[in-house]
């Protein structure tokens, strides 16, 4: 019960930073989106976003924070084993999955649907 | 005789007549308080067409046809055809006018376009320059929102400042000789710029440009707010029609309960979702030809001054940190 509670805690949190930002703010949902990609992989590279993960598994594997996360780890892995280079070879090596199924569905939803309004 | 007045205003002797006008609208528009008023009402937003722009297309060229036909006037009457929307190089109405074949004078103004093709057109039919031209507008939410802001694919959240672009599409046919309201007067706006750059308060963008236009027109003709049985802005909606009786109090121009905007008076804010009101080109492009003309035309209305508010940006100078500039038009119509 207790991951349950503390996902629950953790994404919604992540939520409300972004209804702030862009209630209270000037920023636009790009800016705010790239911000919390942004902020993930700062997160990340310091070794504290998987910890996170930890604490609330889906409420921080979830949110857009989570893809900034996975692309420095990726880079910094890579980086491990092939000097700099890795951080160009490594960067969308866990993210793949994601960018690929993204673009693949937006491809197939495009081709049925049509917006109505 | 026709004669500049003042700085920025015209009056035009013998003053010109709308001798007709129509507009029809979108499903919201029809469920609002004015949908009685409009000539049709389009069930759906796509009405059959491939794209939303073609849709906009066929609206306003359902609007100039409808506005003909209750004159049993043919398009060869016509000597030019003035018309503005909103999309990139106004092609709804260069499509449109392709489609008709009347010569063909293209406007900016972006929600402004109503009252810049009335001044301009009564000015062309007073200035013996024609004897009948055509006026038209058209916006469409779907279209707008894609070329301004988001498209509905996006699933944007709309901050509560925003508007909702009205989906729609208005036409009258300015003559020489006839009946109708009377086009008596014009004040042309300068672009005012305050230094707003939030592409959802665009309300507050145009209310400076408002205010300007409203002060030179009474200064110029030296009337005063009370002249008018009516005064509408033409989409500034909650925010910016608050900002305008601010600033022309400043002025010490007093708007009274004679004041109101189109953006607030096409939709129920209580059972529809609009945000701050209506905006667009077909927001004042509607109720003016649609509800307005006919309550003049009931005689309910004698002197209405018709004053539409346009945002002069665009996508790319919004992107790259520019403010928005606003302008703003005034015509006078009397029975």
């Amino acid at each position: 019960m207790g991951s349950y509670l503390t996902a629950f805690l953790v994404g919604g949190l992540f939520c409300l930073i972004g209804q702030l930002l862009f209630d209270l703010t000037p920023f636009t949902p790009g800016h705010i989106l790239s911000g919390f990609v942004v902020a993930g992989g700062i997160l990340g590279g310091l070794g504290l976003y998987d910890r996170l993960i930890q604490f609330a598994g889906a409420g921080a594997s979830l949110p857009i924070s989570s893809f900034g996360n996975a692309l420095v780890k990726g880079a910094l892995s890579e980086a491990s084993r092939h000097g700099l280079i890795g951080i160009l070879t490594g960067m969308f090596e866990l993210t793949s999955t994601g960018i690929t199924a993204a673009i693949l569905f937006a491809f197939l939803t495009a081709l049925i649907f049509n917006p109505r309004g | 005789m026709s004669q500049k007045a003042g700085r920025q205003s015209v009056l035009l002797d013998p003053s010109p007549y709308l001798t007709s006008a129509a507009a029809v609208v979108g499903p919201m528009e029809g469920k609002g308080p004015l949908g009685e008023d409009f000539d049709l009402v389009y069930p759906d937003l796509r009405i059959k067409e491939k794209s939303f722009e073609a849709a906009e297309r066929k609206m306003l060229q359902e609007a100039c046809l409808l506005a003909l036909k209750k004159q049993d006037l043919r398009l060869g009457d016509i000597d030019y055809f003035l018309a503005g929307d909103l999309l990139n190089q106004i092609t709804v109405s260069g499509y449109s006018a392709a489609a008709l074949g009347i010569p063909f004078f293209g406007l900016y103004g972006a929600c402004s376009t109503l009252t810049l093709a009335l001044s301009w057109g009564a000015m062309l039919v007073a200035g013996g320059f024609a004897q009948k031209v055509l006026a038209a507008t058209s916006s469409h939410n779907c279209s707008a929102e894609r070329q301004y802001r988001y498209p509905t694919e996006y699933g944007f959240q709309r901050p509560r400042q925003a508007q909702w672009t009205v989906t729609g599409a208005a036409a009258a046919v300015i003559g020489a000789a006839g009946e109708g309201p009377r086009i008596t007067a014009a004040t042309i706006g300068k672009v005012v710029d305050m230094g707003e750059k939030d592409a959802y308060g665009l309300g507050a963008a145009m209310a400076p440009a408002a205010a300007s236009t409203l002060i030179r027109h009474f200064e110029d003709l030296q009337r005063r707010p009370d002249y008018y049985d009516l005064i509408v802005t033409g989409d500034l909606g909650q925010i910016g029609a608050a900002l305008l009786r601010k600033l022309l109090a400043r002025s010490g121009y007093c708007l009274e309960d004679n004041y109101n905007d189109c953006g607030l008076m096409i939709y129920n804010p209580e059972l529809q979702d609009v945000g701050a009101g209506g905006s667009g080109c077909a927001c004042s492009g509607v109720v003016v030809l649609g509800h307005l003309y006919r309550r003049m035309k009931e005689g309910e209305l004698k002197r209405i001054l018709v004053v539409s508010t346009g945002a002069l940006h665009s996508p790319t100078t919004l992107g790259q940190g520019e403010s928005i500039p606003g302008v703003a038009h005034a015509v006078a119509l009397e029975i």
